[in-house]
C-alpha cells in the first residue's frame, strides 16, 4: 500500500468507528429520555403509559400513608393530583407539602415509583416540582381570564 | 478589618496578574529579557496575595465573624473548627476562591519549577496563566465577592449544609480542583507553544509530567467523591452519573486520552496538532465542569435569572477562553506539521484508537449531561437523561479500549506484526476468559455482562504478565540476573504497568458489585433478624445521642454468620436544629471481599425502623483501582528521565553562565 492509501485507510476506519460510537449513543439516547410530566397532564392523558417518565409536584399534605416498606402519597401541581405508590426508603428531604421528583410508570391509574428523587439543600425546590406548579397556576390565571371574559 | 485587607490583597493581585499577562509575553516577543524576567517573580507574587487573601476568609471563618455574609451564610458558632476551615469552600464565593488559589498556585509552581524551560517559552506560558488569573480575579471581584459586608450582622450564622460535614468535605474539594486547575499547566504549555511556534518534542516532554500530577489530582478526587457519595449520601451507590459527577469524569476522560497522546508526541513526534488540540479541550471542559458545578447552572437553569451578572460573566468566559484557544489552534495548528510516520499496525495507531474511544465516551457523557440543559434552557420542555443511557453506552465504547489495553503496550512504535502479537497475547487472551467462566461458575452467576466484565479484568492482568514476562526474560546476548532486569525497567513503564492494573482492579470490582450486590430494605422491630448473602443482622433497637451541633438517634445492629458474630453496627439518623435538616449516616463493615452497609431509614410506630442492608462485595476495590491509578501516575511523573533532563539543563546553563 503506497502511505496515500494507508492514511486514506486510517481516516476511513476513523470515521467508520466514529460513525458506530455516534449511531450507538444516539440509539441509546433515544430510548432512555425520561420526559418530565405535571399531575394536570397526567390527568389530561398526556403521559405515556408503559414508559418511564418523571412526575412533580408538591407531597400533598395528609396523604403519606405508610405500610411497612410500601409508601402511599399524593403528588400535586395545585391544579390535579395524583396517586404515587413507591416501595423503599425516602429520602431525607421528603417532606409532606415539599416539592418532589419520582420516576416510574403509571399502572391502573397509580404512579409506580421507582425512585424518589433526593436533594442536596432542603430549600431547594426540584426545578421539575416548580415547573409543574408554575405550568398549574398559568392553567388556572388562563381558566379564571376564560370565565372573566366570558360572561 | 482582616476582610478588607484580604479583599484589598485580591485587588493587588488583580494588577499583579494583569502585568503578568502582559509584560513578559511582549517581552517574548521582542526579545526583551528584562520583560521576560518579569514572569517568575509576579508569579509568585500573585500567588503570595492570593493565598493571603485565603488565609483572611479562613481567618473570618475561624474567627465566626458573621458581619461577613459569606461566613453567615456558610458557619455556625456550634460548628466544629476544622469544619469552619472547610466551609471556607462550602458555598459558590469561597469555592471560586479556591480555584484561584490553586490556579495562581500552579503558575507559582511553573515559576518554581520549570527554571530549566528557555526564559521565552517560560515567559509565555507565565503569561497565559496570567490571563487565566486574570479572567478569574474579575469573576470574583466584580460579581463573587467572598468579603462582602452585611450591615446588620446576625449574631449567628445559618450552618453549613450537614451534607457536607464530613470529612470527605475537607479533603475531596481542594484534590478535585488540584486536578481541574492542574490542566491549565497543560492549556498554557499548549498555547504558549502555538503562539510561540515552537511545539516540538522537547514541549512535550516538559508538558508531560505536569498533565500526569494533574491527572493524578484529578483520579484522587474524583474517587473521594465518589467514595464519600457511597457512605455520606446513605443509600449505598458510588457513582450517580449525576451532571455534578460527569463534569469532572469528562475532564478527566479528556486528560487522560492527552496522557497517552503526549506519549506519543514525545516518543515519536506525531499527533502533535491532536495533542495540542486535547490540552486546550481537557482544560475547557474543566472549566464547563466547574462553572456548571458552581454558577448554580446545574440544579436550576434559572439561576441565571436571579443574578445574570454572574452567569452572563460565566458565559462570557467560557466562550472568550475556548473560542480564542481553538480559534488560535485553527489558525497556528496548520503548521505545526505531521511528524513522524508510522505504519497501519503500530503502537501509534493503538494508542490513536485509545483517544478516539475515549473522546467518543467523553462526547457521550457531554450530551447526556447538556442536552437536558440546553432544551430547558430554551424552554422546549424537561427531559433527564438517566444511568441506564451512560451504562449501555459506555460498557460497548469501553470493551474495545479494555482490549487494546492488553495489546497496545506489547506493540512496537512505528511499526508492529499483527501475527507476531498474536501469538505473543494468545495464552493472556485464552487464560483471561477461561478465568472469567470459572470465577463465573464458582459464583454460580454466568451473566453475560458480568463474565464479559471479569475477562476484561483478567484480560489486562493476563497482558500485563505477559509483557513483564517478556521483558524480565534474558536477552540472551549478556548475563544477568531476573533483579536485575526488572531494575533495568524503567520507571514510567512500571508506572503505566501499575496504572492499568489499577484499572482492572477497579473492572472486577464494578463487575462483582454490579452482578453480586444485596440491596435490602427491611420493616425491623428490636429483636427482628434478616439473613443477607449469609450475614444475619439482628437489630437491637435505637437510642438518643447528642452530637456537637446536632442530635442523633443511634441504631444498634449486630451481625453475624454462621452464629459466629462478624460486627456491630451503628448507623445514625441525625437532626441539626440550625438549619432542620435531618441526615442519614450510614454505618459501614469495610472488608477485602466485601462491605456490610446498613442504615436508617424512618422510624414506624412502637420502635420499628425501616432500615436498609446491604451487602457489596468487593466494593472497595472499586476506589483502590483509582488509588492504584493515581500511584501509577505518579511513578511515571517522578520518572529519572524528567528529574534528568532537569539536572543537564541547569548544569549547561550554568556552563554557559560561567
Amino acid at each position: 500500500m503506497k502511505p496515500r492509501h494507508k492514511r486514506l485507510a486510517i481516516a476511513a476506519g476513523i470515521v467508520c468507528a466514529v460513525g458506530v460510537a455516534v449511531a450507538l449513543v444516539l440509539n441509546a439516547f433515544q430510548s432512555n429520555l425520561v420526559f418530565f410530566y405535571s399531575p394536570t397532564q397526567v390527568a389530561q392523558h398526556e403521559a405515556p403509559s408503559g414508559r418511564s417518565f418523571r412526575l412533580g409536584g408538591l407531597v400533598q399534605q395528609g396523604t403519606v400513608k405508610r405500610d411497612g416498606v410500601h409508601v402511599d402519597f399524593i403528588v400535586t401541581d395545585t391544579a390535579k393530583s395524583v396517586p404515587v405508590r413507591f416501595e423503599g426508603i425516602l429520602p431525607d428531604l421528603f417532606k409532606e407539602g415539599k416539592g418532589v421528583v419520582a420516576q416510574g410508570q403509571l399502572q391502573d391509574g397509580v404512579f409506580v415509583a421507582r425512585e424518589v428523587l433526593a436533594k442536596h439543600d432542603e430549600n431547594y425546590m426540584p426545578p421539575e416540582a416548580a415547573e409543574a406548579l408554575k405550568r398549574a397556576q398559568a392553567g388556572q390565571l388562563a381558566n379564571t381570564m376564560a370565565k372573566d371574559a366570558a360572561p | 478589618m482582616i476582610p478588607e485587607i484580604g479583599h484589598f490583597a485580591l485587588w493587588l493581585a488583580l494588577g499583579v496578574a494583569l502585568m503578568l499577562s502582559v509584560i513578559p509575553i511582549m517581552g517574548a516577543a521582542r526579545g526583551r529579557g528584562d520583560w521576560m524576567a518579569i514572569a517568575r517573580p509576579a508569579a509568585t507574587l500573585q500567588f503570595v496575595l492570593v493565598a493571603f487573601a485565603f488565609g483572611c476568609l479562613v481567618a473570618a471563618f475561624v474567627g465566626n465573624d458573621f458581619s461577613v455574609l459569606y461566613v453567615a451564610t456558610n458557619s455556625n458558632t456550634s460548628l466544629p473548627t476544622h469544619y469552619r476551615v472547610a466551609a471556607v469552600w462550602g458555598g459558590h464565593e469561597g469555592s471560586m476562591l479556591l480555584w484561584l488559589l490553586m490556579l495562581t498556585g500552579w503558575a507559582f509552581a511553573v515559576a518554581r519549577f520549570s527554571r530549566h524551560l528557555p526564559a521565552p517559552v517560560l515567559a509565555r506560558i507565565l503569561s497565559v496563566m496570567g490571563w487565566l488569573s486574570v479572567g478569574f480575579l474579575l469573576f470574583l471581584l466584580l460579581t463573587s465577592n467572598p468579603f462582602d459586608r452585611l450591615a446588620n450582622p446576625p449574631l449567628d450564622g445559618r450552618d453549613l449544609n450537614p451534607l457536607l460535614q464530613d470529612p470527605g468535605m475537607v479533603f475531596h474539594p481542594p484534590m478535585l480542583y488540584m486536578g481541574y486547575v492542574g490542566l491549565s499547566v497543560a492549556f498554557s504549555f499548549a498555547v504558549a507553544a502555538l503562539i510561540g511556534g515552537n511545539l516540538d518534542t522537547t514541549w512535550a516532554r516538559w508538558t508531560r509530567p505536569w498533565t500526569t500530577v494533574a491527572w493524578i489530582f484529578l483520579t484522587i478526587g474524583i474517587a473521594m467523591g465518589s467514595g464519600w457519595a457511597y457512605y455520606e449520601l446513605g443509600w449505598g451507590g458510588w457513582w450517580f452519573w449525576d451532571p455534578v459527577e460527569n463534569a469532572s469524569f469528562m475532564p478527566w476522560l479528556v486528560a487522560t486520552a492527552l496522557i497517552h497522546s503526549l506519549a506519543v508526541t514525545e516518543k515519536r513526534g506525531s499527533f502533535k496538532s491532536w495533542t495540542v488540540l486535547l490540552a486546550i479541550l481537557a482544560f475547557s471542559l474543566s472549566l464547563l465542569g466547574t462553572f456548571l458545578v458552581r454558577s448554580g447552572v446545574l440544579s436550576s437553569v434559572h439561576a441565571f435569572a436571579t443574578d445574570p451578572k454572574r452567569g452572563l460573566f460565566i458565559l462570557g468566559f467560557l466562550v472568550l477562553v475556548i473560542g480564542a484557544s481553538l480559534a488560535l489552534y485553527a489558525w497556528r495548528a496548520p503548521s505545526v506539521g505531521l511528524g513522524a510516520r508510522f505504519e497501519w499496525v503500530s503502537r501509534e495507531t493503538f494508542l490513536l484508537a485509545n483517544n478516539v474511544l475515549l473522546m467518543a465516551a467523553c462526547g457521550a457523557v457531554l450530551l447526556g449531561t447538556l442536552y437536558p440543559l440546553l432544551l430547558d434552557a430554551l424552554g422546549m420542555g424537561k427531559i433527564s437523561v438517566g444511568p441506564p443511557y451512560f451504562d449501555t453506552v459506555f460498557v460497548p465504547l469501553m470493551a474495545p479500549l479494555i482490549f487494546l489495553i492488553g495489546v497496545g503496550p506489547l506493540a512496537r512504535w512505528k511499526q508492529a506484526e499483527l501475527p507476531q502479537l498474536a501469538r505473543r497475547l494468545r495464552w493472556a487472551f485464552g487464560a483471561a476468559i477461561v478465568a472469567a467462566l470459572l470465577v463465573s461458575w464458582l459464583r454460580g452467576h454466568l451473566g453475560i455482562v458480568s463474565t464479559l466484565g471479569l475477562a476484561m479484568a483478567f484480560w489486562i492482568v493476563a497482558a500485563l504478565a505477559t509483557d513483564l514476562a517478556d521483558r524480565l526474560r534474558p536477552n540472551g546476548i549478556v548475563k544477568t540476573s531476573v533483579l536485575h532486569r526488572a531494575r533495568q525497567i524503567p520507571r514510567a513503564m512500571v508506572g503505566m504497568m501499575v496504572a492499568h492494573l489499577g484499572l482492572a482492579v477497579f473492572i472486577f470490582g464494578v463487575t462483582m458489585v454490579k452482578s453480586g450486590e444485596v440491596e435490602r430494605d427491611v420493616k425491623m422491630a428490636v429483636g427482628d433478624t434478616t439473613e443477607v448473602l449469609g450475614y444475619t443482622f439482628t437489630f437491637r433497637g435505637v437510642q438518643s445521642l447528642p452530637g456537637p451541633n446536632y442530635r442523633a438517634a443511634q441504631g444498634t445492629i449486630a451481625v453475624t454468620r454462621d452464629g459466629k458474630p462478624v460486627t456491630t453496627l451503628h448507623p445514625e439518623k441525625r437532626n441539626f436544629p440550625v438549619t432542620g435538616a435531618v441526615m442519614t449516616e450510614a454505618a459501614i463493615d469495610a472488608g477485602f471481599t466485601r462491605d456490610l452497609y446498613v442504615s436508617l431509614g424512618e422510624p414506624l410506630d412502637g420502635g420499628t425502623w425501616i432500615v436498609r442492608v446491604y451487602v457489596k462485595p468487593f466494593i472497595d476495590w472499586i476506589w483502590g483501582g483509582c488509588l492504584m491509578m493515581a500511584f501509577g501516575g505518579f511513578l511515571a511523573a517522578t520518572d529519572r528521565r524528567y528529574r534528568a533532563k532537569v539536572r543537564q539543563t541547569q548544569a549547561a546553563d550554568a556552563k554557559v553562565v560561567a
